[in-house]
């Protein structure tokens, strides 16, 4: 390819492959994968972030290493191959944080290891990088991962703030005296249930602000 | 080769399973010094914690050798004992693993014990407690006073307990319950700490009030508790005795 022809890195059509899944084409308010995740590490903030922080890590990687490879997996294996791609890294994940953020590491425990089994990772390897270039692959890993963080990070203030009345670890509620008033937590918002109605919240906000999102029938 | 040929793909799955085990074998052992360091340090961290010190932990500019100092200066020994409390001289007390020794039946058990001095020469004494949770194992140290009855602090995690509910086990709201209660009654019985329903029985020096929502995980430092200090009871006699002599 000579160099006239070349895209820039972030042309238009590139940086709609980072922005779309922030909202038109979001994995979990739009396309509904990666709920179950959504729903286990939401209750506190720092974990939510971490995960969300890892998860964009691990897609990004995963994204692009399936891109390069595309032209030589075999159709009749593709699948193992990207679970192969996508374990490994997380395990790779998973030993870094334990070698340099234990404490992190320790309060995430299992849900680094879930990573694996986040169907929006998968699936953006099966329908987009096995057909892509790298770069374009990476903008779409990056880009579904973060669509997919934000929703987790703001899921995640809103169960901390309400159900444990910290953010961050920080007691919030305590220091505005909000407790001298009668003010108490609320302890369903830490139980799964609430994660599955705050993201519904989510969800109707989006729609009715973005109105291409409603279904017509 | 056609890709998708037995022979081709056959040979791709291949070598995929060795460069990717050769990959995470490598990382895994370029990694595992630095990773036993935390773990020994998160350990030592723990005990320390249980008698109330390292507690500038977080404001030291370099953790590993903070904790490394505080705990030579105030751990000053650490021996293991077996069920009737005699001395095992060959088994040093860092290196045992609670969980497995638990597994065992009690004549066989190696007990650990560690010994800590403050700056005024009192004593403690360090027990590490380990037991089940709802999702996975809880486990902590407990520290006695010198009279091998009053409880001074303890500390107490989980691998994966609920947040918010079991996970709160590892919170001080729930460990400063322990601190001053006994786990001998006045007729001199081992009765443990009991963690109860919160609210369902008077609180007095031998219970606690459980979490609640994460009545397993409360349920299982209770039995931990018992299980755990119950195998020292004859050492905690043994030692009273001796006290009172």
């Amino acid at each position: 390819m000579s160099k006239s022809e070349r895209e820039p890195l972030f042309s238009a059509k590139n940086i709609k492959l980072l922005s779309t899944p922030l909202n038109d084409e979001n994995p979990i308010t739009v396309q509904v994968l990666g709920i179950c995740s959504a729903l286990a590490v939401t209750v506190m903030l720092e974990p939510a972030v971490v995960l969300a922080v890892a998860v964009v890590a691990v897609m990004g990687a995963a994204n692009v290493i399936i891109s390069l490879l595309r032209k030589t997996i075999p159709p009749r294996i593709r699948i193992i191959v990207q679970l192969v791609v996508i374990a490994s890294l997380v395990i790779l994940v998973d030993q870094v944080l334990k070698a340099f953020f234990y404490d992190v590491s320790r309060q995430l425990s299992v849900f680094v290891g879930l990573i694996i089994t986040n169907c929006i990772i998968m699936g953006r390897l099966e329908a987009f990088a096995l057909g892509n270039k790298t770069w374009p692959s990476f903008l779409d890993g990056v880009g579904n991962a973060a669509g997919y963080g934000w929703i987790l990070i703001v899921v995640a203030f809103f169960r901390e703030l309400l159900g444990s009345g910290t953010l961050w670890g920080y007691p919030v509620i305590e220091t505005l005296g909000f407790y001298n008033l009668g003010y108490e937590n609320n302890g369903f918002m830490i139980l799964p249930p609430m994660a599955l109605i705050t993201v519904g919240i989510i969800i109707w906000v989006q729609r009715a602000r973005n109105r291409k999102l409603i279904e017509s029938n | 080769m056609k890709q998708s040929s037995n022979t081709y793909i056959f040979l791709y799955a291949s070598v995929m399973v060795v460069v990717v085990a050769a990959l995470l074998s490598v990382v895994a052992t370029v990694l595992k010094p630095y990773q036993e360091l935390n773990i020994e340090i998160a350990r030592k961290l723990d005990i320390l914690r249980s008698v109330e010190k390292a507690e500038l932990v977080n404001k030291a500019p370099d953790r590993n050798s903070y904790v490394e100092e505080e705990y030579d200066r105030y751990i000053v020994a650490s021996y293991v004992i077996n069920y009737r409390g005699e001395r095992q001289d060959d088994v040093d007390a860092f290196t045992v693993n609670v969980r497995d020794e638990l597994r065992k039946p009690l004549e066989e058990r190696n007990l650990p014990i560690f010994v800590s001095r403050d700056d005024e020469g009192r004593e403690k004494y360090i027990f590490p407690v380990h037991g089940r949770g709802l999702w996975g194992p809880v486990y902590g140290y407990v520290a006695l006073e010198e009279d091998y009855n009053t409880i001074f602090g303890v500390i107490f995690d989980h691998d994966s307990e609920t947040p918010g509910l079991g996970a709160e086990i590892n919170t001080p709201a729930f460990q400063n319950q322990f601190k001053g209660k006994k786990i001998f009654d006045e007729t001199g019985e081992f009765v443990s700490v009991n963690v109860i329903k919160p609210g369902s029985a008077a609180l007095n020096e031998h219970r606690v009030d459980g979490i609640s929502g994460g009545t397993i995980t409360s349920q299982g430092v209770d039995e931990m508790l018992e299980e755990v200090l119950g195998s020292y009871e004859n050492y905690f006699r043994k030692q009273k005795n001796q006290n009172y002599e």
